[in-house]
């Protein structure tokens, strides 16, 4: 891993202020930010550890754990929402046995919601890698995740 | 190469495509439409055109705007206007092939309307079409029409001329003449965009000067400046180098969604494109000015909307709103030098403003809000897209002509502007025109451009609490009011939908919101609170059903509802037994079958999966079944 964050890391020396673009390319590369990762990053640009974790903790696109194989986004926006999103969720969350922000025990699937896809025409919907499920109802998700399996 | 001779070859470039005897294809390939499958119907066009030998040409273009239509595909046949397709799959795909490419015959069926100075047939002109007939197309003036990949195809159609007409001008002038157009800030805080240029341009503060770009869309429901980005990139570059050639900026930064990967790609190409033509880097338009554009994608925080917020973050900080009062940050902004920040469709108007006048841009709107509105219209509305309207045009016109009605002839119950910080307006205000102080007065905000209808299945509690359980997530944390505020808001609502609200809720509520807006350090904080107290002044006997009656008249509040079997209607067909995911559902064949409710989880697909001609599976309030099991 070291040598992969390296070759990421070595034009930031002492460049804190493009923590944020560095942390995202550490993700892009490792699927998460493992806290030898972070460590590195603390070295490289010279900023403390705790700054680096207060950065990446504050924003939504950090994770800290590995994801699974398939990532699932519930939309969550406003016209998701008064289109039935919290039934797609509750219903996602059941066939997956997980909840928000969890990754199944197979490592096949990580949940996640999102403030909003947009493609709102398309509501309620979810996003299953780079696919759009669309118009979607409780009964349209049983079918979705068991055509999967 | 002077601008005039970039000009005159990117109209010779753009005059071929139309005049090559061609059919022209231009797929939506926007993130709206390749949703819908867009890339796919790409590919059935080129299998077929390249099987079947026919001689035409595929453009993918950005989003038109009727995203309920999508994918959209738009068909120009030689000396014809373009005929606009709807939902095309892949299947209408090859069917339009044989019937119009080839044979003529055009199936009216499918098509929306032409794009051109007649109809074909029975096909209108797509500008006379209800949808489209208050339109007034500014900022998506050519999205869906040009490829945004192309600059000579922004440049064959008026682009960067206005940026060659201000590299002329004095900067007080440019900055006098939007002052005069009455341009004021898209984001949604409608402060005037020439008064902010002129203060950053007169700054007091001598350091080097950035302009940024408020690209972070971070509204639910809001898709209007991914659209402007995807579907016509330089409209925004030509707006930010114009910025820069004004306030005497060397640097600007777009602050992007890292969610919008295709506008940040579009972005990437147009930047380059722009190098190569010499609209950015050093001597732009043979002039000694330089101008440099860097993306910068916004790692999701809903509170980097705020500028002072924005600028931290680009800095590589906590993205935490600066606390007032506080310099201006036309003073002091991105690393404490003077900024100038605007949204997206802020800077995309300015260079026609320049190119056509202050009186052009005025020329639709109101006193003061002038030029257009553009809109996300979405929800429980037959056309769910983006529009573009003239200020002022009432949220009727809006709902029921551009966006034709209710979906299925369903009941209006609210629309919602301005997201998280909005409100929701009741079918008594639908008169009011949509500008930024009339919105203002009616308890909502104009936004960034955020439209969502509500019908009567729509729980205007639960749209509450929906929206402070945004705004709580999303809070940064550092002021108190807003912190813990929103959270106890969020308790309170929950419990109203819970069923366990209790007497002097409401004025609870009411105290917080007022609080909360009074104590705050920004605006996240000082407007988290609207989608509450509107609903409570427009729907407050919501509340009160919720509260005292324990009824959710929406049959949307979970804990308030049942789902039960009309003994009368069941003829135990079993479908419902069967779908059931918890078997909750007992009852033998061709005998009545009964809910467990003490299983049942309320997902409603028993409802869902009951044949239609029984429509034996009803969605009952928990009272309504206690007194029946009484």
């Amino acid at each position: 891993m070291k040598e992969r964050l390296s070759t990421i890391l070595e034009p930031y020396k002492g460049r804190g202020d493009r923590l944020v673009p560095i942390l995202q390319m550490v993700q892009e590369e490792l699927g998460y930010l493992p806290d030898e990762a972070m460590i590195e990053i603390a070295d490289k640009t010279g900023l403390p550890e705790s700054r680096i974790y207060a950065v990446a903790s504050f924003y939504g696109q950090f994770r800290f754990t590995p994801s699974g194989k398939h990532k699932v986004m519930v939309c969550r926006g406003t016209a998701c929402h008064v289109k039935g999103a919290k039934r797609i969720l509750e219903e996602t969350e059941r066939h997956l046995g997980i909840k928000e922000d969890e990754t199944t025990e197979d490592m096949e699937y990580t949940l996640e919601t999102v403030a909003c896809i947009g493609c709102c025409a398309l509501a309620p919907c979810v996003m299953i890698d780079d696919d759009v499920e669309a118009n979607l109802t409780p009964r349209k998700v049983t079918e979705i995740f068991e055509e999967r399996k | 190469m002077t601008f005039d001779e970039i000009q005159k070859q990117a109209i010779e470039k753009w005059d071929k495509i139309r005049e090559s005897g061609q059919t022209l294809v231009m797929v939506g390939t926007a993130t709206c439409g390749r949703s819908a499958g867009a890339l796919n119907v790409v590919k059935t066009f080129a299998k077929e055109f390249e099987e079947k030998g026919i001689d035409a040409h595929i453009m993918e273009v950005g989003c038109m705007g009727p995203c309920h239509a999508e994918p959209l595909v738009n068909i120009v046949k030689p000396n014809l206007p373009g005929v606009c397709f709807r939902n095309v799959d892949e299947k209408k795909a090859s069917i339009l092939v044989d019937s119009y490419i080839v044979n003529d015959e055009l199936p009216s069926e499918y098509a929306l309307g032409t794009i051109g100075d007649r109809g074909i047939g029975d096909v209108p002109r797509l500008e006379d079409t209800p949808a489209f007939k208050a339109q007034v197309k500014r900022v998506f003036r050519n999205c869906g029409l040009i490829d945004p990949t192309n600059i000579d195809h922004y440049i064959a159609n008026e682009g960067y001329s206005g940026l060659a007409k201000a590299i002329e001008m004095k900067p007080v002038d440019i900055v006098e003449e939007l002052k005069k157009s009455g341009l004021r800030g898209r984001g949604g805080g409608g402060f005037p965009a020439g008064r902010k240029w002129e203060a950053c341009l007169f700054t007091s503060n001598p350091g080097e000067r950035y302009v940024v770009c408020n690209a972070d869309e971070g509204d639910p429901g809001a898709f209007m400046d991914r659209s402007v980005l995807e579907g016509d990139p330089h409209s925004l570059l030509e707006g930010m180098i114009l910025a820069g050639y004004t306030v005497g900026s060397k640097k600007g930064y777009i602050y992007v969604r890292a969610e919008y990967p295709l506008a940040v790609e579009r972005l990437e190409t147009a930047i380059s494109q722009a190098h190569e033509k010499g609209f950015l880097g050093k001597n732009i338009m043979g002039t000694d000015f330089e101008y440099e554009i860097e993306i910068f994608q916004g790692a999701g925080a809903f509170v980097c909307g705020e500028s002072t917020a924005l600028t931290l973050s680009i800095e590589g900080k906590r993205g935490m709103p600066k606390a007032a009062p506080r310099p201006r940050t036309t003073e002091e902004g991105l690393f404490d030098q003077p900024t100038l920040l605007n949204n997206v469709k802020t800077f995309a108007s300015t260079p026609m403003i320049i190119k056509r006048g202050a009186e052009w841009f005025a020329s639709v709107g109101t006193e003061k809000s002038t030029g257009t509105a553009v809109f996300a219209l979405t929800g429980n509305v037959v056309n769910c897209g983006l529009i573009e309207v003239p200020m002022g045009i009432s949220l009727r016109e809006i709902i029921y002509d551009v966006g034709g009605g209710m979906t299925g002839g369903s009941q209006f119950k609210a629309v919602q502007t301005g997201g998280p910080s909005g409100g929701c307006l009741p079918e008594s205000l639908l008169d009011t025109p949509t500008d930024y102080d009339s919105l203002n007065d009616a308890g909502s905000i104009m936004g960034s451009g955020g439209m969502v209808v509500m019908d009567e299945n729509t729980c205007m509690v639960d749209v509450a609490r929906y929206f402070l359980d945004f705004t709580e997530k999303e809070s940064c944390g550092q002021c108190v009011p807003c912190r813990l505020g929103t959270k106890q808001m969020l308790e309170i609502l929950t419990s109203i939908t819970e069923g366990k609200g209790k007497p002097g809720d409401i004025d609870f509520l009411l105290e917080l919101g007022e609080g909360i807006h009074a104590g705050s350090l920004c605006g996240l904080g000082q407007t988290a609170a609207n989608p509450v107290l509107s609903t409570i002044r427009y729907f407050r006997d919501e509340y009160e059903a919720h509260i005292h009656g324990k009824d959710c008249p929406a049959k949307v509040c979970k804990a308030l509802i049942a789902y039960d079997i009309s003994p009368e209607k069941c003829k135990g067909c079993g479908i419902c037994l069967k779908s059931c995911p918890v078997d909750a559902i007992s009852g033998e064949k061709k005998k009545l079958h009964s809910i467990d409710h003490s299983k049942c989880i309320k997902c409603g697909v028993c409802l869902e999966k009951c044949p239609k001609k029984f429509t034996a599976v009803e969605c009952v309030s928990q009272k309504q079944l206690m007194e029946v099991t009484e």
